[in-house]
């Protein structure tokens, strides 16, 4: 299973679950529940940290706290570009 | 007794807007009890009822995940509390519910009276948001929902009508919250609340385009957080910036120094002669002045700062700063500071508030001081002036350029190097973390941006001006009393005037300098010689070091003083003159390369400046942390300049 740090960029993704860390409280009230959709938007220069759409709205985390969110693979065909 | 009612809401819904345009100017700002945290208030009023106003830090979840968190989870859990609410308003960005819904869900168990507002609806809008009302208040029928839009102050009137209606008791009861360490039942609890939320929006919100998470990032996005352009923009910006604040603060600063000038003068021949008046004009007007004049450059750093924070390009500066910031113990979020230290340390500090980790503010206002400030270019030209010959190197550098480049490089690459000392030396079990939304781009609310400059210019004005006054006072009586025998014995050396107006100027500024040699403050600046000798400085260099605690390029006036110079428009010139001509016993010049240089790495390094010094105290609460910064940077400055001294000369 992948973690959001390695999410493929533009894919959809579902978060399975969270590491448990000090920081899983925070990222579960940030939006990252079981079960959330997000989306690797883009990542600043260096490779890190990282802008995830997380249901809708941008969130920027560094790769080792996106280290901490497990994803299920969400079929790639259910998105649609927006226009 | 007032009504009290609470703002909550998630960061960058707009909460502060909607609170400043409730209450405008109206607002109090202080700390919370015991924590740095702001403290917003401001009273509102209606025919002639009116309630107080609580703007309690923006928080995603009410429990505390940081100090400022902290605050809201103790005053929504202790009704005992002295700001504990009457009624809560829960401010939402409509067009995210599910993550801003949370907190509304916790506070609503809390059982007060609670008004929802809808804000941001344009936005929503935009999204193709619909929000059915009724459905809602079917799920949480004690609610009053009142649709916002801060910007354009829509619903305003609806909001105020809903606060000032009296409450009927709500009839669901108060639910416990959790205990603040039991993070595992928290998130537990979360999650409850999240699969909650998302039944309800099911039947409360129309979405009409299917836009939730869609791989559209936004053009100017793609740019700012760019390898090449990102940084490029950022440089760009950073430019602007302090071409504007340095060109245009130099005007006010300047009308603010003639304007105490021409008072104090005005003073002098109203007033009788005599120690009150001695102390009124050249101990508390001076000291009132050395705290306005810092107003300019506050004012337009604050009003860029929150400029750009506006509009959200500040978070984005943040996303790219992080990773290089974080090897120092350091913050995305200190870049801010750090750079507004380079104009000036006071709003750098001050401007520290949004680092929530305690550990890495605190690196961040310890080394804040090290970036060159403003008050040190007048120190550096006159140094270097004198000491740096004006010549080419290389055919197109200039020597004195490039000495002061090197002096601003050394302070950032100091701050750089303490930073990772102060990351290894304070301990800390609070996480670093990011996690920092990037909100969508917004054009600036002016309203907002004038508060936010009116409110920071207070703090510094009330919380920081009292210990700068106090201290001026202190400096004031040193430099003027000083033990009447001694006074008496250097007056009898010098030759009392002839009948000629020249003699007789010359003769009033050797009065001065006798005087300000002889006062306390001069004792001490001839006592600590010794300990100075090392670093290649005299006495007299000794009184300025003192005195120039008050303010770095009080520095240039204190030598003025002491050399007997006039100290008008033209004291660069005759000072310089005279300082060149200034001999040691043994025939050498006193301001050699190595003197002057080593004063230079000591005005780098030494906190010379008790505005900082009182800011210091108050964004950290104590005067503990001050303390240390004013003797670890003045015992770097001593080391570092006696090593100078010794490699020059």
């Amino acid at each position: 299973m992948i973690t959001l740090a390695f999410a493929t960029r533009k894919k959809l993704y579902k978060v399975e679950g969270l590491k448990t860390s000090a920081l899983t409280p925070k990222l579960i009230e940030m939006g990252l529940y079981p079960g959330q959709e997000v989306m690797c938007m883009f990542v600043a220069p260096f490779g890190d940290p990282m802008a995830v759409n997380v249901g809708g709205y941008l969130l920027s985390l560094r790769k080792e706290e996106a280290d901490l969110v497990l994803l299920q693979e969400e079929s790639v065909n259910k998105i649609k570009e927006e226009k | 007794m007032r009504l009290k009612i609470a703002l909550v809401g998630n960061p960058n819904t707009g909460k502060s807007s909607l609170f400043n345009a409730l209450t405008g100017l109206k607002q109090h700002v202080g700390n919370f009890p015991g924590v740095t945290v702001d403290k917003k208030s401001g009273v509102l009023k209606l025919a002639s009822k009116e309630v107080e106003l609580i703007d309690l830090p923006g928080t995603y979840s009410i429990y505390p995940r940081s100090k400022d968190e902290e605050v809201v989870y103790d005053i929504l859990n202790n009704p005992q509390h002295p700001d504990y609410p009457d009624k809560i308003c829960v401010i939402v960005d409509t067009s995210n519910l599910e993550r801003n819904l949370l907190l509304f869900t916790q506070v609503y168990d809390l059982g007060l009276p609670t008004i929802l507002v809808l804000n941001m609806s344009d936005v929503a809008h935009r999204k193709g948001i619909r929000f059915n009302e009724e459905a809602f208040l079917k799920e949480y029928p004690e609610v009053t929902i009142i649709a916002t839009n801060a910007r354009i102050g829509m619903g305003l009137d609806r909001l105020k009508t809903a606060i000032f209606n009296p409450s009927i008791p709500p009839k669901r009861s108060h639910k416990e919250l959790l205990p603040k360490e039991e993070t595992k039942q928290q998130v537990t609890d979360t999650e409850k609340r999240y699969s909650t939320i998302k039944e309800v929006l099911q039947k409360v919100v129309v979405q009409e385009k299917n836009n939730k998470v869609t791989p559209r990032t936004s053009w100017i996005d793609r740019l700012v957080v760019h390898p090449f352009f990102g940084y490029g923009i950022f440089l760009v910006v950073l430019f602007v910036l302090f071409q504007l604040i340095f060109s245009l603060a130099s005007y006010p600063m300047d009308w603010i120094d003639g304007f105490f000038g021409s008072i104090a003068t005005y003073f002098t021949e109203l007033l009788p002669k005599g120690l009150l008046t001695d102390l009124f004009v050249q101990g508390i007007l001076p000291g009132i002045g050395g705290v306005v004049i810092f107003l300019p450059q506050i004012c337009l750093l604050f009003f860029f700062i929150s400029l750009l924070e506006e509009t959200g390009y500040m978070a984005r500066v943040v996303f790219i700063m992080d990773r290089l910031m974080r090897p120092f113990g350091l913050n995305g979020k200190s870049v801010v500071p750090l750079i507004s230290s380079a104009a000036c340390a006071i709003p750098g500090i001050m401007s520290s508030r949004t680092i929530t980790n305690w550990k890495e503010r605190l690196i961040t206002i310890m080394v804040a001081p090290l970036i060159s400030c403003s008050a040190r270019i007048p120190v550096f030209t006159l140094l270097i002036a004198l000491v740096i010959p004006s010549k080419k190197v290389l055919s197109i550098f200039n020597l004195q350029g490039i000495t002061f480049f090197g002096l601003y490089a050394l302070g950032l690459v100091s701050a750089l190097i303490f930073s990772l000392l102060l990351k290894r030396i304070i301990s800390t079990n609070e996480p670093s973390v990011l996690l920092l939304e990037l909100p969508v781009y917004k054009l600036p609310r002016w309203k907002n941006v004038g508060i936010n400059v009116v409110e920071k210019a207070r703090v510094f004005l009330v919380g920081a001006g009292k210990i700068i006054i106090a201290i001026s006072i202190v400096l004031w009586a040193l430099g003027t009393f000083g033990p009447e025998n001694r006074r008496k014995d250097a007056f009898s050396k010098i030759t009392p005037p002839q009948n000629n107006a020249l003699a007789k100027s010359n003769y009033e500024k050797e009065v001065r300098a006798v005087n300000y040699e002889n006062s306390y403050i001069g004792i001490l600046g001839k006592s600590i010689e010794p300990i100075i000798t090392p670093l290649g400085y005299d006495w007299k260099i000794g009184i300025s070091l003192l005195t120039s605690f008050a303010a770095r390029e009080v520095f240039v006036g204190s030598m003025a003083t002491i050399y007997s110079v006039e100290d008008d428009g033209s004291t660069q010139q005759t000072l310089m003159q005279k300082l060149k001509s200034e001999k040691r016993k043994d025939g050498h010049p006193v301001y050699s390369l190595a003197t002057g240089l080593s004063l230079m790495v000591f005005y780098v390094y030494a906190m010379q400046c008790m505005a900082t010094f009182a800011v210091v105290k108050r964004e950290t609460n104590s005067w503990k942390w001050p303390f240390i910064q004013l003797f670890a940077l003045g015992g770097i400055a001593y080391l570092t300049s006696w090593v100078t001294y010794l490699l020059f000369s």
